[in-house]
């Protein structure tokens, strides 16, 4: 084994605030504290996720030296589009970095960061910032959707200061049908559990853990913390017994309160091991998925963490009340509005608009500074002509200057909440609001903001920023 | 200069068809009995004759010019549409006067009309073509300018009820209004939200109609009756949407402030609350209402409260609001409104007004305020 130099300088997560108590999945009442997962909400997909990821992971770093993404999931919006190209967008990273999409596999995430490491570690980029997200559709009332959640993970792969280090890995891969999805399905599809578990997961992990083992002389002993990916906590905790980890070393798979993740599983759980070790500790991270990949990690020290913590994502919960509303966030409740109808907006509008749509962009005027959005070409105030620098507004926050509750206008949580807002830069924005209750709408109430779809009209998804009231880590119980 | 205007226009002929939900009517039955009425009005039997061009205000015109000249048989002669959001038949006005004062037509015929309930739409329609500045509602937009204005001085929703308590109890006494029926301040309050903090009774009805003035040179007026009313200043302003207007403050609307400052001039006007007896503003929503008291210079900025609980802009309170009953009761049909506030300002002006006559009233005005809103049209028309 060589040592590499490249590894994790920063990392984030993503859990979306809309909570599904298990308990309504059967129609049963929810109980507080019951097991509940975390589902992606109305306006809330993939490519969404990734980029509150993203940008949890990125904080206020320069997007400059981003030189590639890749998005590792198996739920894009597109069956052929790159979503990584649109996550690029959205986070501002530079029109010269690269990207690409790992997906079709749970274990894709796996696969990105381990090419990231290589890239890195090869001179092809300086940093690479690595993804995984995935809000992936089980039927409703199936025996999955008890099991599955939505998540995102993101990892800043570089050289220099250095939180943790990946120093050996393993694989197998393993032909199975145990979960999978056509192009005809429109819900995740899968074999008998128990088949499943002895076979697929319960077969290829700990093979792949203890394909680490050898190579790298160790055993469970040796780890601080084992990230393991699991289908079901039950599945995870025999697997991990059987591989001789203690119960405490096995990082809590969080069942009960995200569920299964996909593709953002392993790394979701690795986020949270990362803020919680200490340097000079190893973690074992197995990612599972047509096969298994095992990663053997150093901390190497407890660097710069993100905004906001799992833990505080965690405390973020918006409960559904009821199934329907569940449904309703799914669109999969019929409606007397054609969702996906009309033209949406038009690819050449989406193509010249995308700097300040996609990207957040609002302009500052170089003769007397005044702040625009959407750009424009005569300042409002000088009405000097063409004289702008470009300002990114998303990583910023704002203040709410009016407000309304439109009732009329479509929405599966009516009534929708509109702000107009000014950014903390002087720019204005005229945007939804979400993740808030009536009740605390009032001017100059604090916002920061969230990239999220507006709607699917034309059959693809049409995506925007909202603002969401600004809550102070570990804050923001709510019911949505 | 703007001041030229004064007094060189004249009105001498008004109509208006009865405005509802005109199932039974396609846009020429409405255009053709407001022009007629019109006629009628300014002793017109030669319409082909005396008709020397036509303006046209629609928002959503199926067929354009055409829907009025064809409508009318008014061929081989200017005919033009003019398009000004909400504004647009204020806006249509303007043309209209504008072309007479210049000399180059002696008598011109304005229609305004729309013929929403022809879309299928009870409110307005749903737009999903662009993913930024949704929800795209008129109410929406509207809405926006309450919240900070309540924080700032204290008026909330109970005031906008009074203003369609007033504004419904008038359109009981107008025979071409849509709604004839009296609401309390209650049911006002307790009506299905459309966009907080309006409910159903703080939106103008969705409605048909159509509306007709005809203006000839002040000179000619009398050959058409002896009572003529006169254009004593008519003005049109857009503002920045406020929605990307860096400096709004939402708290007054632009482009009425720049409005008035532009028509009072025309008409030497100089304290608006004294000079002007009876005014129709655009009440698409009451909140609209409410700022265009103060935007339009009536009474200070933020004190609309303590007026509307006076009752300073009631049928027999110091300056009389809606006369009619407003949008609040005639319903919006975009193009028309405008024109059928000149028809309303008209028949007030010579005594003809009925039950919701205001007595001894010798100056009116009339204001619609159009897009998000961006745009505002101002007419002052008033007796030799």
């Amino acid at each position: 084994m060589t040592t590499t130099t490249a590894g994790i300088i920063a990392h984030g997560a993503y859990i979306p605030a809309t909570r599904l108590p298990l308990a309504l999945i059967h129609g049963a009442q929810a109980k507080a504290g019951g097991p509940e997962k975390a589902v992606a909400g109305f306006d809330e997909d993939a490519i969404t996720m990734a980029v509150a990821a993203g940008s949890n992971c990125l904080g206020a770093r320069a997007r400059e030296g981003v030189d590639a993404l890749y998005l590792a999931t198996t739920s894009s919006p597109f069956r052929e589009k790159q979503s990584a190209a649109f996550v690029a967008k959205a986070l501002d990273l530079a029109p010269d970095a690269a990207t690409v999409d790992f997906t079709g596999t749970l274990r894709a995430g796996a696969g990105a960061l381990l090419a990231a490491v290589d890239a890195v570690q090869a001179g092809r980029a300086r940093q690479v910032l690595v993804i995984a997200s995935d809000a992936r559709l089980p039927a409703p009332r199936s025996a999955l959707e008890m099991h599955c959640g939505d998540a995102a993970a993101a990892f800043l792969i570089g050289t220099g200061d250095l939180q943790a280090r990946v120093t050996a890995s393993a694989a197998v891969n393993d032909e199975i049908y145990d979960v999978w999805r056509t192009e005809q399905d429109d819900y995740l599809r899968n074999w008998e559990d128990r088949f499943n578990v002895k076979h697929g997961y319960g077969a290829s992990l700990p093979n792949a853990v203890r394909r680490l083992f050898e190579r790298t002389g160790t055993d469970a002993d040796d780890y601080a913390r084992a990230v393991l990916y699991g289908p079901d906590a039950r599945s995870l905790a025999g697997t991990a017994r059987g591989l001789g980890f203690a119960r405490e070393a096995v990082q809590d798979a969080l069942f009960g309160r995200v569920g299964s993740c996909g593709a953002a599983f392993t790394p979701l759980l690795l986020c949270a091991a990362l803020e919680q070790a200490a340097p000079g500790q190893r973690l074992l991270a197995a990612f599972y998925g047509d096969g298994a990949e095992a990663l053997a990690i150093e901390v190497l020290a407890s660097g710069a963490q993100p905004a906001l913590g799992v833990e505080a994502l965690l405390s973020r919960g918006r409960r559904l009340k009821s199934y329907d509303s569940y449904l309703k966030s799914r669109h999969l409740d019929p409606s007397e509005h054609d969702r996906r109808g009309g033209d949406g907006v038009p690819a050449t509008v989406h193509w010249r608009e995308r700097d300040d749509d996609i990207s957040f962009h609002g302009q500052r005027c170089t003769a007397c500074g005044t702040l625009h959005f959407p750009a424009c070409r005569v300042c409002y105030t000088c009405h000097a002509k063409d004289s702008f620098e470009p300002e990114r507004l998303s990583d910023r926050t704002g203040r709410v200057l009016s407000y309304s509750f439109d009732h009329f206008f479509p929405s599966p949580e009516p009534p929708l909440i509109v702000g107009m807002c000014e950014v903390d830069n002087g720019a204005r924005v005229y945007v939804q609001m979400c993740e808030a209750e009536q009740g605390e709408l009032r001017c100059d109430l604090p916002v920061e903001f969230v990239f999220r779809k507006i709607h699917d009209a034309g059959r693809r998804p049409n995506y925007f920023w909202k603002s969401r009231p600004l809550r102070a880590p570990g804050t923001g119980e709510g019911a949505a | 200069m703007s001041e030229s205007i004064r007094d060189k226009v004249a009105v001498v002929g008004v109509g208006c068809c009865q405005f509802g939900e005109n199932w039974h009517q396609g846009p020429e039955d409405m255009i053709v009995e407001a022009a007629y009425e019109a006629y009628a009005d300014a002793g017109i039997d030669d319409p082909q004759a005396r008709i020397d061009a036509v303006v046209c205000g629609a928002v959503y015109p199926s067929r354009g010019t055409a829907e009025v000249a064809e409508s009318l048989k008014l061929f081989d002669r200017p005919v033009s549409l003019v398009q000004n959001y909400c504004a647009t038949g204020t806006d249509a006005f303007r043309y209209g006067v504008a072309m007479v004062a210049s000399g180059m037509h002696d008598t011109v015929l304005v229609v305004g009309f729309d013929k929403p309930k022809d879309r299928g739409v009870s409110g307005p329609s749903v737009h999903m073509n662009t993913a930024r500045a949704l929800p795209m509602t008129p109410a929406g937009w509207f809405s926006l300018c309450c919240a900070r204005y309540f924080e700032t001085f204290g008026a909330g929703r109970e005031e906008l009820a009074k203003i369609a308590v007033k504004n419904h109890q008038n359109g009981t006494l107008a025979p071409k209004s849509m709604l004839k029926k009296r609401i309390t301040v209650e049911e006002a309050l307790g009506g299905r939200m459309i966009s907080w903090p309006f409910t159903l009774y703080d939106c103008a009805a969705q409605s048909d109609g159509a509306a007709a003035a005809i203006i000839t040179r002040a000179d000619l007026a009398r050959g058409y009756r002896d009572d003529p009313v006169l254009v004593k200043g008519v003005s049109i302003a857009l503002s920045p949407n406020p929605q990307t207007d860096p400096h709004f403050d939402f708290l007054a609307w632009k482009p009425t402030i720049a409005a008035a400052k532009d028509v009072y001039a025309q008409a030497g006007i100089t304290d608006p609350m004294r000079q002007i007896d009876i005014a129709q503003v655009h009440d698409c929503f009451t909140m609209t209402e409410l700022l265009t008291y103060e935007d339009l210079g009536f009474i200070e900025k933020g004190s609309a409260k303590e007026h509307i609980d006076s009752g300073t802009f009631a049928l027999d309170g110091e300056l009389p609001v809606n006369t009619d009953g407003g949008l609040k009761t005639f319903g919006h049909p975009t193009g028309a409104t405008g024109v059928r506030m000149i028809y309303e300002n008209v028949l007030q002006l010579q005594g003809r007004a009925g039950e919701r006559q205001v007595k001894n009233a010798t100056v009116a005005l009339s204001h619609n305020l159009g897009g998000a809103p961006q745009t505002c049209g101002l007419a002052i028309l008033g007796m030799e």
